[in-house]
């Protein structure tokens, strides 16, 4: 029995309730098969293949933000197990949130990548989305997505499809009201949702620990009666493995999960941050050694499903596909006001004419 | 003297407050250890430790209602909203509690909140971080509206906000932050708020505008073949409607910019107080220079979006062509 008015006791029990979900170690070996996930080697193949795709990306892009190639950027070097092996777990009918950092997964989910350079770029083209890609816009407003997926997850049950909505959030985004709303609605309701919290270390500069007192984020789902699961973010096979269970267990109607992954981001926030103002090279060092694309290179290798040459292979079909991305990106035309204007609603308001008119051809280049 | 910036105008203000007032506190996200994200409180938590200047959990509804609790127990707050794009999130703080507080409690009590926000756009941010929402919140009666276009009048407009006992929204354009330098006095002084400015004077026609607008009108101005009175604003609520108006009566003719969308915004309101006080005096039909009422532009566009200088002689051409 607890006494009730044990402060230590309770928080040392809430810190038991959530063990770090971890199935494939540093060295490439498999820590945990019990949970080991289903999943056949052409897959494994594949998620490998994403996750280079995803680190080429993120170097590539990069450096074409830094040359003013594309706009503003938001690296995700040191997460491709958190975004892409937890988006390979869903099936093309679910549903994407992204925010701006998660256009990798987005992109995997179906985005032509031109669209994601638009995106970038600031161009409305970014956001009209090919037919059939199940997913919203890259979210910026932080926290209103996790609201969004509450009521999309919701929109699956009332419609009886067997489906879900996967979210991301950072850990500074766990902070926001709208995060607490959300993950209360969505357990109101027994939402079709999943909530993922990728956990990188910081917000733009303030350190997790500045966000909460609390001892995990996952253990915010508690507060919300919704099911919680810690996960090794730089561990693809865990994080697949946990999406997975999630996918099952919302759809089946149990509610929604909330899967916190611990990862870093390896660069700056955006390409407008200076992270030496707040963190050293030693933590950065740190994470790089456990860094999700050496555990996953030494397994595949040890099964004999890898080798230099595939790697390369990958490497060179980024490339390709991003400079082929960048051809459509400079054939793309330019943004007008006229078109502005004729987005805003779908019957164009009277006095609309009026100021098309005073804004007539002014056209970007 | 020594040129500044304004972000190191407003460093200076909020370092002057921070010595002189143990009372005033500074917060916000990403403001502390990293002195902001554009850097407006650089080296300020370094000087006046984390209990005065600190770093907040990302939550706007949190650090404006803070604001509130903090104000209630004598402290003068002044909250940074990261980019005034975030201020959704907080309206009920500033629309529903702080700016009716006085009024509320009978005159009895004030709530002395200085939120400072970086708005407008024409730097590219990545999407939904600009916007020129201002007009939402000057629709709010007993919240004041303070806009700085000058280095100068950055510094003395922040001290003048942070004492003043009612609460202000302080808006810092996002493009003026680094693009204008003057001389800035180290001492302190102040702007006087609810006062407009007249950056330049003339007879022919009066351009009345604020922020970056400012800017465009006084190069309009200079282009231009009339004789251009412009006027700034510095506090967009309430209006100085005084300096306008005599304004207007001398020339006789106005155009008024403003970067927000055409309906609702500041200067709509500003036409409705001229229509009013000067019909009798005006030559020319008052004519306002605006974006069309659509979001704010997607970044790559914003040029075309945003008036610019060139629309401005256009439009003060047309006026005394009239
Ligand atoms: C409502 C809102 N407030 C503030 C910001 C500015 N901002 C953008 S990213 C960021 C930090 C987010 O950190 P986290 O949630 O941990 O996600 P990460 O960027 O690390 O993926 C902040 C403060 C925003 N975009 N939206």
């Amino acid at each position: 029995m607890l006494n009730p008015f044990d402060a230590e006791a309770q928080f040392e029990g809430i810190g038991k309730l959530y063990p770090v979900l971890r199935i494939l170690d540093e060295e490439g070996e498999i820590v945990d098969d019990t949970l080991y996930p289903d999943i056949s080697d052409d897959e494994l193949v594949e998620l490998m293949k994403r996750m280079v795709w995803g680190r080429i990306y993120d170097t590539r892009v990069t450096n074409l933000n830094r040359q003013g190639v594309l706009g503003n950027y938001a690296p995700s070097g040191g997460q491709e197990a958190s975004q892409l092996a937890s988006q390979f777990a869903l099936e093309p009918e679910d549903y994407l949130l992204p925010t701006y950092r998660d256009i990798p997964p987005l992109v995997m989910h179906g985005l032509p990548l031109h669209k994601a350079f638009l995106w970038y770029k600031g161009h409305v083209e970014g956001n009209l989305f090919p037919e059939g890609l199940n997913a919203m816009p890259p979210q910026v407003i932080i926290g209103a997505q996790i609201v969004q997926a509450a009521g999309l997850g919701l929109s699956f049950k009332l419609r009886k499809e067997n489906r879900v909505v996967l979210t991301y959030i950072g850990d500074g985004g766990s902070s926001q009201g709208d995060f607490y709303e959300g993950l209360n609605m969505a357990g109101s309701f027994d939402a079709k949702a999943i909530f993922i919290v990728q956990n990188n270390g910081f917000g733009i500069s303030t350190p997790r620990e500045v966000q909460t007192r609390a001892g995990t984020l996952v253990q915010k789902a508690a507060a919300a009666g919704v099911f919680g699961i810690q996960v090794d973010g730089m561990d693809p096979l865990a994080v697949y493995s946990a999406v997975k269970f999630a996918r099952k267990y919302a759809t089946e109607g149990c509610g929604p999960v909330l899967i916190e992954t611990l990862t870093y981001r390896y660069g700056p926030h955006t390409m407008s941050d200076d992270p030496a103002r707040y963190r050293d090279d030693e933590e950065l060092t740190a994470w790089e050694k456990k860094d999700q694309l050496i555990r996953m290179r030494k397994f595949l290798q040890k099964k004999g499903l890898w080798d230099d040459g595939i790697e390369s292979q990958t490497e060179e079909q980024v490339r390709i596909e991003i400079k082929e991305a960048l051809e459509k990106v400079r054939q793309t035309p330019g943004q007008t006001v006229d078109g502005f204007i004729d987005n805003m609603y779908s019957v164009k308001p009277e006095l609309y004419k009026r100021q098309q008119e005073s804004h007539a051809g002014r056209r970007h280049s | 003297m020594r040129q500044l910036t304004i972000v190191q105008a407003l460093n200076e203000a909020l370092a002057i407050k921070l010595e002189e007032d143990g009372d005033t506190l500074v917060f916000g996200e990403d403001i502390g250890k990293n002195g902001g994200v554009f850097r407006v409180t650089d080296g300020l938590q370094d000087k006046f430790g984390g209990d005065r200047v600190f770093d907040t959990p990302l939550a706007e509804s949190g650090i404006l209602g803070m604001a509130i609790g903090l104000a209630e127990n004598k402290f003068r707050p002044v909250p940074e909203l990261q980019f005034f794009g975030f201020v959704l999130e907080a309206m009920d703080s500033i629309a529903g509690q702080m700016s009716r507080y006085r009024y509320r409690t009978g005159g009895a009590k004030n709530l002395p909140i200085t939120i400072r926000a970086p708005f407008g756009g024409g730097v590219h941010t990545p999407e939904l971080h600009s916007d020129s929402f201002e007009g939402m919140v000057t629709q709010v009666p007993g919240i004041r509206v303070v806009v700085p276009s000058s280095p100068y009048d950055a510094k003395g407009l922040l001290i003048s906000s942070i004492e003043s006992d009612d609460p202000v929204l302080f808006l810092e354009h996002l493009k003026l932050y680094r693009s204008v330098k003057e001389e800035v006095p180290k001492e302190k002084y102040t702007v006087p708020l609810d006062k407009a400015n007249i950056v330049r004077a003339g007879d022919g026609v009066t351009v009345v505008a604020y922020g970056q607008m400012v800017h465009e009108a006084v190069l309009a101005a200079e282009k231009s073949d009339a004789s251009v009175e412009v006027i700034d604003l510095r506090t967009i609520s309430p209006i100085d409607m005084d300096t306008i108006e005599k304004s207007v009566k001398k020339t006789g003719n106005v155009v008024v910019v403003q970067e927000a969308q055409r309906s609702s915004g500041v200067m709509g309101n500003l036409l409705g107080e001229i229509a009013e006080h000067c019909f009798m005096y005006l030559d020319s039909p008052p004519k306002r220079v605006t974006p069309p009422d659509t979001a704010f532009a997607f970044g790559a566009a914003e040029n075309i979006w945003i008036p610019d200088s060139v629309k401005i002689e256009e439009t003060i051409r047309e006026t005394l062509e009239f």
